[in-house]
């Protein structure tokens, strides 16, 4: 009844203390009564604490942290395109294919990254290690083509600095 | 709704019609006043302004490009086009974009036929597709038993997801990814849970949510829309019976801003379902010796007033006892009584699941609302006392939402943590026992810190041992100081042992704040039932009575009339009014359904019409006699209850049964209400604190899709998860210490009355209580839906 309905078992506990810390810090930057205004910010926060991706789970435990409605944090997750709603690899690289990039040759990047790690764009190694995105303007056309992994952006790409790369990554 | 209330006028000109609107319109708005239509899908008067859907594109002297009337407001010398060239190119380019991905399945779409998109299509589409690419299909989801999908069709005006925000009050449908990957639903499969979740059916500018019961039944024009009203609470909610073939279709909202605006409750919507159920009675039978028989009417009348006069000759007929259902029309009520009185006896009664009695009266209290229904969102602060607004009266909750949503302070005292869909500004839950502490508490406050006025008689000796806290000082603070507040008594609190004491606080608290009191009143006739005199203690238009003052259902009846009552599942005791009617020794149900227990205990089954198959009058709590005409005939043999009181009248050679219409009948009630004042509170008596033993109590509440006969047969609402599973449910600290806690099953006990159910842990109810529900079929065989209850493993 009523009263079942309101507890049906908090998810919140699926957020860790520091990111919980860490979303308050956001929460503490709107008013009081807009809370929800803090949902991009914790969602991100707990994609990073769930190796990169929101499960409905956690979309479900930072609605009840914010209190908003489960379906106004789905609306939000699956609209922006670096919100990942299935698992990704430890590594992911976005690489972009923006007029750009494609004009200073990603398509070859693309090509190289493919015969290297034996997935295309949007797939992730059979070891779970790396996923490859494709993804528009980053806003580092200055040095295109390039990739981002992580929160590095790495340009003036060719197979070689490629290469180099991934070997670098753990 | 939105629309803001200023005096400043300005003068617009649309399509060279010159009007003076106020300043602020939205040109949709003013053209809409001037009867110009502007085609539209994602506007709608009741919700925001989206602007998305584009299609209200027009043309406007002096701007560069079209504009979206409906988010663009007028300004003084403002020229609007609708039909220039730039606006119908506009518009039928929208509409061509908009048909790129709908797919061309208008003959299989129930919303063929009252489809905007395919009404837009016929005046600004063209009449063959430039579009020669895949078109996006989307795979449905199953969102619940009312409202069925087909989301290919959606063309994203997210009416409906702006309903469930601003209306509804819980968003369960949205739109989820972007662009053409854009789809509207719940994302994860869940099913919407709303009571008012069927007007997105009729928000829907499409065919993307429909009626699931009403699903591939039926054309629009095929149907016939008969006026009519809801018959499951005392909202009295306008509504449209579609008829084809003289069988009813479906139920819509018919708009009335006085009370349900366009909105319906899915009770209301859905409860016609029940109409072609299995066990309709659609012949009178007796029954002889074990064996029920199908007879002709004449047979049936005559058997059920040889068997009266009988059991009258042989006792007396104060002997007999009618009860009614509190839905029943004023007409039906109006004539049982006069052939009960007619017959010498007084026990006639609707308040089925009322326990306490103790209140009544020569000059009684009626159940009225105490304000109109509109102005309930006009309020600036109510107090609730037992009261499951939402699922009870899902109108007057949605009125209360809007003005909660504009500052007011509602407030509630229950014995259950029921879910509002509005914020409120305070919230007590406690024990049955503790409700009349807690009103007891708040008039402390009220007589002694704000007001210190004089108090009733005996109030002050109760008063002293009550303890105040700061929830109970909110809450007087808040009626004290609301330029308008209403304070009411809700449903569920009217089967509570206390009700008497609790009427009398709640009056006082009322009066001590200058607030109104009302009551949200059980079944959708209650306030009619008084007036028709459907209680023992009054007759009709407050007419006195002599009466002895026992409860009908305490007495020892011997022939006993039921109308579209259930007496197992309709009373607040369930055990003991079914044994009230086995005992009897003649019982005549007259019934649109018939049950196992129907067949046990009646004599003779006589078949009657509900609300949609006759005409009568419907009593709402704000007092407005709400007239209908039946829609369609009732199958078989039934026939409208008036009807069949009106010839039994005959047959007992009674004056005045002559009635030809059932409008003479009402009209006949109305000369001996006229004048009547209608006072919500009886004269003060006061109450005592005493609370029972410290036992285990029953909360008995009351489910909302089990209030009626009908309800109770419509399946699409049984399916829904608002549909209470009957089963123990207390919290985990009484579990533990009534020794049960690691009981899958446990026995519930009450005097010489049990029944085995499942156990459920609910945090949310208070100490020492234990909630079972009523009118479900596994708890019928309990006793008082509040009172002292045992559990054993």
């Amino acid at each position: 009844m009523m009263a079942q309905q309101k507890k049906t078992q908090s998810k919140r506990g699926l957020i860790s203390e520091a990111s919980k810390a860490e979303i308050d810090r956001w929460i503490a930057k709107y008013p009081p009564q807009q809370k929800r205004s803090a949902v991009m910010a914790a969602l991100r926060i707990v994609q990073d604490q769930n190796k990169g991706h929101l499960s409905n789970d956690l979309k479900d435990a930072v609605a009840e942290y914010l209190d908003m409605p489960p379906i106004a944090v789905y609306e939000v997750a699956t609209f922006y395109s670096m919100y990942e709603l299935e698992a990704v690899g430890k590594h992911k690289i976005c690489v972009c294919t923006n007029i750009s990039c494609m004009l200073r040759g990603s398509d070859e990047i693309v090509a190289h990254l493919h015969k290297r790690l034996g997935i295309g764009l949007g797939e992730t190694t059979r070891d779970g290690r790396i996923t490859l995105k494709e993804v528009e303007c980053l806003g580092a056309c200055v040095e295109a083509p390039m990739f981002q992994i992580a929160d590095q952006y790495h340009g003036n790409l060719t197979p070689e600095v490629v290469d180099e790369i991934l070997d670098g990554l753990d | 709704m939105n629309k803001q209330v200023t005096k400043q006028m300005v003068n617009i000109e649309i399509n060279g019609k010159k009007l003076q609107v106020p300043q602020g319109t939205m040109v949709i708005e003013a053209a809409d006043s001037a009867g110009m239509t502007i085609p539209r899908f994602c506007y709608h008067r009741k919700l925001s302004v989206a602007a998305n859907c584009r299609m209200c594109l027009v043309d406007i002297e002096k701007m560069p490009k079209p504009v979206p009337a409906c988010a663009t407001p007028v300004t003084d010398g403002m020229k609007v086009l609708t039909h220039s060239a730039k606006a119908l190119d506009a518009q039928k380019g929208v509409m061509e974009f908009l048909l790129i991905n709908h797919p061309l399945d208008c003959p299989v779409c129930d919303q063929g036929g009252e489809c905007d998109l395919q009404d837009t299509s016929m005046g600004f589409g063209l009449d063959r597709g430039r579009y020669h690419e895949p078109k996006r299909v989307l795979r449905d989801k199953d969102i619940g038993p009312l409202i069925a999908t087909e989301m290919t069709r959606c063309i994203h005006c997210t009416r409906c997801v702006r309903f469930g925000q601003e209306i509804a009050g819980i968003m369960e449908l949205g739109a989820t990814g972007r662009g053409e990957h854009m789809r509207i639903g719940t994302y994860v499969e869940r099913a919407v849970n709303s009571e008012m979740s069927g007007n997105v059916i009729d928000l829907c500018p499409v065919g993307a949510l429909t009626s699931k019961p009403y699903r591939f039944h039926g054309r629009a024009w095929e149907n016939i829309p008969i006026d009519s009203i809801a018959a499951h609470d005392c909202i009295g909610s306008n509504i449209h019976i579609e008829v084809r073939r003289n069988k009813v279709m479906r139920v819509l909202p018919r708009e009335n801003n006085g009370i349900n605006e366009c909105w319906l409750s899915d009770r209301d919507r859905f409860s016609y379902t029940a109409l072609d159920s299995d066990d309709r009675l659609t012949q009178p039978m007796i029954k002889q010796g074990d064996d029920w028989k199908a007879v002709d009417w004449p047979t049936a009348l005559n058997y059920a007033v040889e068997g009266l006069k009988t059991v009258i000759n042989k006792y007396d007929a104060r002997h007999l006892g009618a009860l009614v259902s509190p839905s029943s029309t004023l007409e039906e009520m109006y004539l049982l009584q006069k052939l009960m009185r007619g017959l010498g006896c007084d026990n006639i009664e609707h308040r089925l699941r009322q326990q306490d009695f103790s209140s009544d009266t020569a000059s009684g209290a009626y159940p009225v609302l105490g304000l109109p229904v509109a102005e309930l969102e006009n309020l600036n602060a109510a107090l609730l006392i037992g009261a499951c607004i939402r699922k009870d009266q899902p109108i007057a909750a949605h009125r209360l939402r809007k003005a909660a949503l504009k500052g007011a302070n509602i407030m509630a005292i229950n014995a259950l943590d029921y879910d509002f869909n509005f914020p409120l500004a305070e919230m007590l839950v406690v024990s049955p026992a503790d409700m009349l502490r807690s009103l007891a508490a708040i008039c402390k406050v009220l007589m002694e810190e704000i007001s210190s006025s004089e108090m009733p008689d005996g109030l002050s000796a109760i008063l002293a041992a009550v303890e105040v806290n700061g929830t109970h000082r909110a809450i007087a603070h808040h009626l004290k100081s609301a330029e308008k507040a209403a304070v009411l008594i809700g449903t569920q609190a009217m089967s509570q042992n206390e009700l008497a004491g609790i009427r009398a606080l709640a009056g006082l608290i009322a009066e001590s704040t200058n607030a109104s009191l009302g009551s949200l009143s059980e079944g959708a006739n209650a306030l009619g039932a008084w007036l028709a005199g459907a209680v023992p203690h009054q007759g009709p238009g407050g007419a006195t009575v002599e009466n002895d003052k026992t409860a009908v259902l305490a007495k020892h009846l011997m022939a006993c009339v039921l109308l579209n009552v259930e007496p197992e599942l309709d009373c607040a005791n369930a055990s003991a009014a079914h044994d009230v009617v086995r005992h009897a020794e003649f019982v005549i149900s007259m019934t649109s359904y018939m049950s196992e227990n129907m067949k046990a205990s009646a004599d003779v089954l006589l078949p009657i019409a509900p609300f949609a198959e006759t005409s009568g009058t419907l009593v709402n709590g704000a007092g407005d006699w709400q007239s209908f005409n039946g829609s369609c005939t009732p199958p078989g043999e039934a026939r409208p209850g008036w009807k069949v009181l009106r010839v039994l009248g005959n047959l007992f050679e009674l004056d005045g049964f002559e009635y030809l219409s059932s409008d003479e009948v009402r009209d006949e009630l109305k000369v001996r209400c006229e004048g009547l004042e209608l006072s919500p509170s009886g004269p003060w008596r006061c109450p005592s604190l005493d609370s029972g033993d410290g036992g285990l109590q029953r909360i008995g509440h009351l489910p909302m899709y089990a209030v009626d006969m009908l309800v109770r047969r419509a399946q699409p609402l049984q399916d829904t998860r608002d549909a209470i599973v009957a089963a123990i449910y207390l919290n985990a600290a009484t579990a533990k210490r009534t020794g049960v806690a690691n009981e899958d099953n446990v026995q519930a006990v009450q005097g010489s009355c049990s029944v085995s159910l499942p156990l459920v842990i609910d945090e949310s109810i208070p100490d020492a209580c234990v909630m079972i529900p009523v009118a479900l079929e596994e708890t019928s065989a309990l006793g008082a839906a509040y009172g002292v209850i045992d559990l054993c493993k």
